[in-house]
């Protein structure tokens, strides 16, 4: 059963919908208490770091969720959720993170030619990087398939971690992973059949 | 490469897609869910669900058949037609849509743009704009192109942007209809004043006129359209075909592009 993590930030609507047409088993869990009876958990996210940080911290959902990756359970952040996985961000002031993956979160703006636009919305391409093994999470999906962003913010100083890039003008991390922990800056429930194949991949850690 | 989007819009009166639809492998020509699983299968990179009902009763279909094309067809949904308040941001997002367009509502109350990009995010909010030339001038026209508000199209939807929203449709009165291509003035003026995605809409009669579009102006970011993709006169998939060969960026691979790759 995978645990998709509720705490008052964004629409489950899809996720749900799309780990759900792979035929697993999803609970949509309110309760910190009840992630330990999952085999995986999704960690969802959309709008601004600070109040989704202060949400997490406030329901408890924060410490279940690292208490979960810290005993091997795969734990995978999308978009927003994958953001709040790393040390801190940088998106209005300087806030922390859950900390399980490292580097930090800052703003696309001054990486990017000017004449490209923000947020960064629509269908780009997944690189691999070619010094590493192809992620598993990756392991049913090619060099160059494309999937759906929508960001103004990205994951920097985290090299060991990276997973995939995209090019936006500049190499922009599209997913980062450190042992059992895995983020998604870009949405495979809105990402089509690519989408669904990195959630599968996922659902079989 | 960011790629340019191909997006269907779907016009739907209580429950059932407005506008003849001729496609011979669709058990049900006006079925929303049909519809959309199939403009998916062929390559559209979102879709637009524009609610034209009129009553309570078919607004509450409506967002059955949002709920159930969202539960089946996993690419951003668009949902449009009578947002008015925040509320009615929260009743389609709740039943699966990723952004809502708003028009009138915009017009009708300044402040909605705001209040809907500050509790959703601005990439939740589109500002879909009608826009027709009045005496040499760019008028936003309201309550779907049947008034002139007499504002100033360029100026309206900067300040939109200002407010929050997070891309804009603009949608030429002009060459809506007339199939002879998008209007690339209109488009040109928007694109110079907003740094958000820009969607053309209004226009498109045949797959070149999209080739047309992205070549000339390589700052819009997306096509939209309803009865040349309803009517079959373009299919997505050869459109896509098209564009690539082209040069222009799009979200295609053909097999062998794919082998070499």
């Amino acid at each position: 059963m995978i645990a998709v993590v509720d705490y008052g930030v964004g629409n489950l609507f899809s996720l749900v919908c799309s780990v759900r047409s792979l035929g697993v088993e999803v609970a949509v869990e309110r309760d910190p208490e009840k992630l330990s009876l999952a085999s995986s958990i999704l960690l969802p996210g959309v709008g601004a770091f600070e109040d989704a940080a202060k949400l997490l911290a406030s329901t408890g959902m924060g410490d279940a969720v690292k208490e979960q990756a810290c005993a091997g359970k795969p734990v995978m952040g999308i978009c927003l959720g994958m953001q709040l996985l790393f040390d801190r961000s940088f998106e209005y002031g300087d806030h922390a993170g859950l900390g399980l993956i490292k580097g930090e979160i800052v703003p696309l703006e001054p990486v990017i030619p000017a004449d490209y636009k923000i947020p960064h919305i629509g269908w780009n391409a997944l690189h691999f990087p070619k010094d590493r093994e192809k992620s598993e999470l990756f392991k049913y999906i090619d060099e160059g398939d494309f999937v759906y962003f929508v960001h103004s913010y990205y994951a920097a100083n985290c090299s060991e971690s990276v997973i995939a890039t995209t090019e936006y003008g500049a190499e922009v991390t599209a997913a980062a992973a450190s042992e059992n922990v895995y983020g998604c800056q870009f949405h495979p429930e809105k990402s089509g059949d690519v989408g669904l194949k990195i959630l599968r991949a996922f659902c079989e850690l | 490469m960011i790629t340019k989007r191909i997006i269907p819009c779907l016009d739907v009166r209580d429950g059932r897609v407005v506008k003849g639809v001729n496609f011979l492998d669709l058990r049900d020509v006006s079925s929303p869910v049909d519809l959309a699983r199939y403009y998916s299968a062929n390559g559209a990179d979102e879709l637009v669900f524009y609610d034209i009902t009129a009553s309570y009763e078919g607004r509450a279909i409506f967002t059955d058949i949002l709920r159930e094309a969202a539960s089946t067809v996993f690419i951003p949904l668009t949902v449009g037609g009578g947002i008015n308040t925040v509320d009615d941001f929260d009743r389609v997002l709740k039943c699966g849509a990723d952004k809502v367009s708003v028009n009138s509502g915009a017009i009708r109350d300044p402040s909605l743009v705001g209040a809907a990009a500050k509790k959703y995010g601005d990439q939740c909010v589109v500002l879909s704009v009608d826009i027709k030339r009045v005496d040499g001038a760019f008028h936003v026209f309201a309550k779907g192109g049947r008034e002139d508000t007499g504002i100033e199209a360029i100026d309206w939807i900067r300040r939109c942007v200002g407010a929050g929203a997070g891309e804009v449709v603009v949608n030429s009165m002009d060459t809506d209809g007339v199939r002879g291509g998008f209007d690339l003035e209109l488009l040109d003026a928007v694109c110079a004043a907003v740094r958000v995605p820009v969607i053309a809409s209004g226009g498109a009669g045949c797959a070149e006129d999209f080739v047309t579009l992205f070549k000339e102006l390589p700052k819009v970011d997306a096509g939209l359209a309803a009865s040349i993709f309803h009517f079959g006169d373009v299919k997505i998939d050869e459109l896509k075909r098209l564009l690539s060969r082209e040069g222009i960026p799009v979200r295609y691979r053909d097999q062998e592009e794919k082998v070499n790759a």
